[in-house]
């Protein structure tokens, strides 16, 4: 089940919270392995398309039908993360998207389901 | 250092070989190799990515060992992802330069084809980040692709500028005997073949399946009594790279690639330009293109443009997939970078038949872990 693995990512999944270095400012997603020094910020969410594909054979608990992309967040950070609500052909690269939270991985009756970030077109020009 | 030696090898073919464990794979390359060699085996190191994961079997060092007959040597598995099979020959050079053993054997085994598509796609997704790559539902064909896209959009391709690359693969692959797919395919039949992760085509998308490759290699004063001439491995090296795409200074640059690149060509006292034939890790075309730009072989941007010129021919000045690469010959993860050092053996011996690179001399062949993460590279160096 790994209950306690997808528990210690629960500020990362939900709230998209990486850190930020309280003397350069620097910031990073994910947060560093040791982040004694770093202190935790959420991120805004808004990005824009560095790269996409489609997912293709998916791994088990995983839809084959994703679209994969690589986001450029605001802060500068680019994570890995599927979109969602938009179809292949209608992606492009530097399309500006937000971070929604949704079902990432089911693996059936007996597992986890897993639930984290994924991102869609931006709605609404901010 | 001592000068290390290729002293024998042996492979199976690649492919779905339902009759046989990942053991009996092993130990038959393993086999073939020692009858070359003729040499007593002091030490075995296994290269192997997903032993544990698919084929439910640890300890694959001793299990090896103990099938060979060689029961009491020091034998451990070494997993570097795709790269395991270079990583675990880049131990067995160093136990014999470092004067530790006199002859050592390596065995890239894979055994895939117990478990369905899914599965295989999991397992193949643990050389990625797993907690922010993986868990994201990308696998290391879909990751491939992101690149592969970004790729066209700096450099302005079209997605079937990397077809030539399955294509001089499935050419080199229709005359080698251990090939898994041996039928010379079309440009055309690559482009209109469906998408398998876009925009990756099927027809550039290697088949992870079994297979099991060996090589022995020995120090300087074992290999003086054997006869034919002497193929050294001359440069040996290994780097890493951040797992995760993100966390990469440069998307289209593989890191790890170009360090090993550098450091082997570095000790081997061997330029670009002396190398005569090479093998890389091209499961798609987009890998061997990275490769190609990381390893100093051709300018940022100009690997799809050099393999439309015909470079990578057999016939041209930068000549890989010998034998069919990962989409002709085969893709057993884990054995990748040990086939890679027997086929171009056959090279520098010139006993590669329809598939011979004409007077080659210095042979370059890397295998990457993982979206680029890892990279061993080798560099071998005929001597008459």
């Amino acid at each position: 089940m790994q209950l306690a693995k997808h528990w210690r990512l629960k500020g990362s999944r939900y709230r998209l919270e990486g850190a930020r270095h309280p003397h350069t400012g620097a910031i990073c997603f994910p947060r560093p392995a040791d982040a004694a020094e770093w202190e935790a910020v959420p991120l805004s969410g808004q990005g824009v398309v560095e790269s996409f594909a489609a997912a293709g054979k998916a791994a088990d608990g995983f839809a084959d039908d994703a679209v994969m992309a690589l986001v450029r967040l605001a802060e500068g950070p680019i994570i890995t993360a599927q979109l969602t609500d938009v179809a292949l052909d209608e992606v492009k690269i530097d399309m500006p998207v937000e971070m929604v939270t949704r079902k990432l991985r089911d693996l059936g009756p007996e597992g986890l389901i897993v639930y984290g970030y994924k991102f869609r077109p931006l709605l609404v020009e901010r | 250092m001592r000068n290390v030696y290729i002293a024998g090898i042996g492979q199976t073919p690649v492919g779905e070989h339902w009759d046989s464990s990942l053991t009996t794979l092993a130990v038959r390359a393993l086999s073939a190799a020692r009858r070359e060699a003729e040499l007593p085996i002091q030490a075995l190191y296994v290269g192997n990515a997903l032993g544990g994961e698919v084929a439910g079997q640890a300890l694959l060092g001793t299990t090896v060992a103990t099938a060979a007959g060689l029961g009491g040597i020091e034998a451990m598995r070494v997993e570097a992802g795709g790269a395991s099979g270079g990583a675990a020959l880049r131990q067995a050079y160093l136990a014999v330069a470092g004067g530790a053993f006199d002859v050592v054997a390596v065995v890239g085994v894979e055994k895939l084809t117990d478990v369905l598509e899914g599965s295989i796609e999991a397992a193949l997704a643990l050389a990625l980040d797993s907690d922010y790559e993986a868990a994201q539902g990308l696998t290391l064909t879909a990751g491939w692709a992101l690149l592969q896209q970004r790729y066209m959009h700096v450099y302005g391709y079209a997605d079937t500028a990397f077809a030539p690359f399955p294509v001089n693969a499935h050419r080199n692959g229709s005359t080698n005997r251990a090939a898994q797919y041996r039928s010379a395919i079309s440009r055309e039949q690559v482009i209109r073949s469906p998408k398998v992760a876009a925009p990756i085509a099927l027809l550039d998308s290697s088949t992870a399946a079994d297979g099991a490759a060996a090589v022995i290699i020995a120090a300087e004063q074992v290999v003086r009594k054997l006869s034919g001439p002497r193929i050294r491995v001359a440069g040996s090296a290994l780097a890493s790279a951040p797992l995760a795409l993100g966390a990469r200074r440069d998307l289209l640059w593989l890191e790890a690639a170009e360090q090993s690149a550098q450091g082997a060509l570095k000790q081997a006292g061997v330029r670009h330009a002396d190398v005569d034939v090479l093998e890389l890790s091209d499961q798609h075309g987009i890998v061997a293109a990275l490769s190609l730009e990381a390893g100093g072989f051709v300018e940022r941007g100009m690997a799809p443009q050099a393999a439309a010129d015909n470079l990578i021919a057999r016939e041209g000045t930068l000549p890989i997939a010998t034998f069919g690469g990962c989409k002709a010959r085969g893709d057993a993860p884990g054995a990748l970078g040990v086939y890679q050092i027997v086929e171009l053996t056959q090279q520098l011996r010139g006993t590669s038949g329809a598939n011979q690179v004409a007077d080659a001399r210095v042979a370059f062949a890397q295998c990457l872990g993982g979206l680029g993460a890892t990279a061993a590279t080798h560099v071998l160096v005929r001597e008459d």
